[in-house]
């Protein structure tokens, strides 16, 4: 049974009943090749509670009409769920003001977003944008594109043998050519959590703008985004066990006022003549089109069903993992954990010696384990520790250590098959 | 299910996986090319040395799983001395196998030692695995030495 603090009755449960949370997630019923599914590939993405299917469900079913249009009462219910989950996610990141978050299809376009509303006008020659050497595609690409685009110049922090950032190199990669630091929260491939209140200290004393890529930081608690000082912060609804093709850009509103919009369309407009277009006031400045409300209304449930469970006990729970996952593959002979780094979140990344991750994938499919096996879309991180590829079992507040025992019985069966 | 999966790693596949054979690059080869699989980073190289019409000799480097080891390993062995036209009609029956559009015996005899790969065919996202070696020894021949990606 979940144990409630006795001084604070309302507070969310200290301890996590797994049990009970399985059983709101019903994809994790399902069996696949005859066997019980142990998904693991929480990194990828999340599943979904049956809080989040609901409504979803019951927005389509009762409130559905397009928002911020109508004034008929079903669109003034759109309008008034999909605002609702903006301020839900507002409290979720910390931000002071509605009109500072922006609904995106996801951590891929907020990036791309910045690099393109915020950099592209402001970055020339001589400019620097500095990343890290752990960083997802998706926060290396736009800033590559925003290179080729502006004349600008790539900087990336590196990692040492743990796949923990070398924060003492900011020393030199940080200068006054710095405008952009683009880091991510907590590395998705390894699972180190960065520094990264560190770092944007020493990105605005050097006057540089910060960007957090929060897509693996948000599934495993909320953020204080003013208390980082972050710029902008981007994370994905479906990491955090949201509807796919949601995604969320938190901007400091000063700089979101000075930008120039990212894509036109209805919606981010306030008029429009032959001669020229008023904009739109933030957030709808920067959200082109008709949004994906439903998503957005099944994201605002997922973070009231997360907050329900108490975000202190998730994380006990996801300590528990972690500890027991990296005890467990890391005592199993012909096992190399990739990323040691003293700080991480319930990822283990590894490779089998001699076993290539994508047979070892295969063979705990027909386990039932759900792995990732591959870079990770994060191919220098995989340079770095010259393997073409690893497998990543990553941890959800759902799983179990009978789930840990499984793949590593799922593992002993991969070294048998290779003998 | 399990018969799948002795179907797929079957001793010979886990055998030239393990121990390719002909993993070696060829000095004096006249043709070449890379092929690249970018989902799981399968990585391999074919050389050919073609004396006329015969593949005089065949090899391979790189790296890639169980499937794309033995796929590779396999195919060297048995288009070595054999003549260009062969090693294409070989492709054809070989793709036709793997993906699970023939299951005639008589193509199946034809490939020999390379039908163990017929497995693959249960398993959709490892099909490019067993293909990639064939695919890249294709544009080798063709003489085009650009990089080969499954994707
Ligand atoms: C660290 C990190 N950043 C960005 C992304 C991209 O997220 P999305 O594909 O939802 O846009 C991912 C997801 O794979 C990620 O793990």
């Amino acid at each position: 049974m979940p144990v409630t603090d006795p001084t604070r009755p309302d507070a969310p449960p200290a301890t996590l009943d797994v049990a009970r949370v399985r059983a709101e997630f019903p994809i994790l019923a399902e069996t696949i090749n005859g066997r019980p599914l142990a998904y693991l590939d929480n990194a990828a993405t999340g599943q979904k509670p049956r809080a989040t299917i609901d409504a979803v469900r019951r927005y389509y079913e009762t409130t559905n009409a397009n928002v911020h249009r109508g004034v008929h009462s079903l669109s003034v219910a759109a309008t008034d769920a999909y605002e609702g989950a903006r301020d839900r996610v507002r409290r979720f990141l910390g931000a002071a003001d509605i009109r500072e978050i922006i609904f995106t299809r996801g951590t891929t376009e907020s990036i791309n977003l910045v690099a393109q509303a915020y950099g592209r006008p402001r970055l020339g020659p001589g400019d620097e944008i500095l990343i890290t050497h752990l960083e997802h595609h998706s926060n290396i690409v736009p800033w590559q594109l925003l290179c080729e685009q502006t004349g600008a110049t790539l900087r990336v922090l590196p990692i040492d043998d743990r796949g923990a950032l070398v924060v003492d190199r900011l020393d030199d990669l940080l200068t006054e050519r710095t405008r952009i630091v683009a880091v991510g929260h907590v590395s998705n491939a390894l699972g180190t959590v960065n520094p990264i209140d560190a770092i944007i200290e020493r990105a605005r004393a050097a006057g540089a703008v910060t960007v957090i890529d929060g897509a693996q930081a948000a599934p495993h608690g909320p953020v204080d985004v003013q208390e980082l000082g972050c710029d902008f912060y981007a994370l994905s609804a479906h990491k955090m066990f949201g509807p796919t093709g949601v995604g969320v850009l938190y901007g400091r509103r000063d700089l979101l006022e000075a930008m120039p919009p990212y894509q036109g369309g209805g919606e981010m407009i306030k008029s429009v003549t032959f001669d020229g277009t008023v904009y739109n006031a933030l957030p709808h400045k920067f959200e082109a089109g008709t949004p994906n409300i439903a998503g957005v209304v099944g994201l605002g449930a997922t973070i009231e069903y997360l907050e329900s469970l108490g975000w202190d006990a998730i994380e006990a729970h996801e300590r528990h993992l972690l500890d027991d996952a990296t005890e467990k593959l890391g005592t199993l002979p012909g096992v190399r954990l990739i990323g040691t780094a003293p700080e991480k979140i319930a990822v283990v990344s590894f490779v089998v010696e001699g076993i290539h991750p994508h047979d070892v994938g295969t063979i705990l499919d027909h386990e039932g384990v759900a792995i990732r096996t591959g870079h990770h879309c994060a191919q220098p991180v995989m340079d770095f520790f010259d393997v073409p590829a690893t497998a990543r079992a990553s941890f959800a507040l759902y799983n179990t250590t009978d789930e840990i025992d499984a793949l590593v019985q799922g593992l002993q069966r991969v070294m048998e098959v290779f003998g | 299910m399990i018969s799948d999966l002795a179907d797929l790693y079957q001793e010979i596949i886990v055998d030239h996986g393990k121990r390719p054979r002909n993993l070696r690059v060829i000095d004096v080869a006249n043709r070449t090319a890379e092929g690249f699989n970018p989902l799981c980073g399968d990585r391999v190289r074919v050389y050919v040395q073609v004396d006329g019409e015969r593949l005089a000799d065949i090899s391979f480097t790189g790296s890639g799983c169980a499937i794309c080891t033995a796929s590779a390993s396999l195919m060297t062995q048995f288009l070595k001395d054999r003549d260009e036209t062969a090693a294409h009609e070989t492709f054809e029956q070989f793709i036709a196998v793997v993906t699970g559009q023939t299951d005639d015996e008589d193509t199946l005899t034809a490939l020999g030692k390379l039908a163990a790969l017929a497995g693959v065919r249960k398993y959709p996202v490892r099909v490019k695995c067993a293909t990639l070696p064939w695919h890249t020894l294709e544009a080798a021949l063709q003489d085009t030495d650009n990089v080969v990606s499954t994707e």
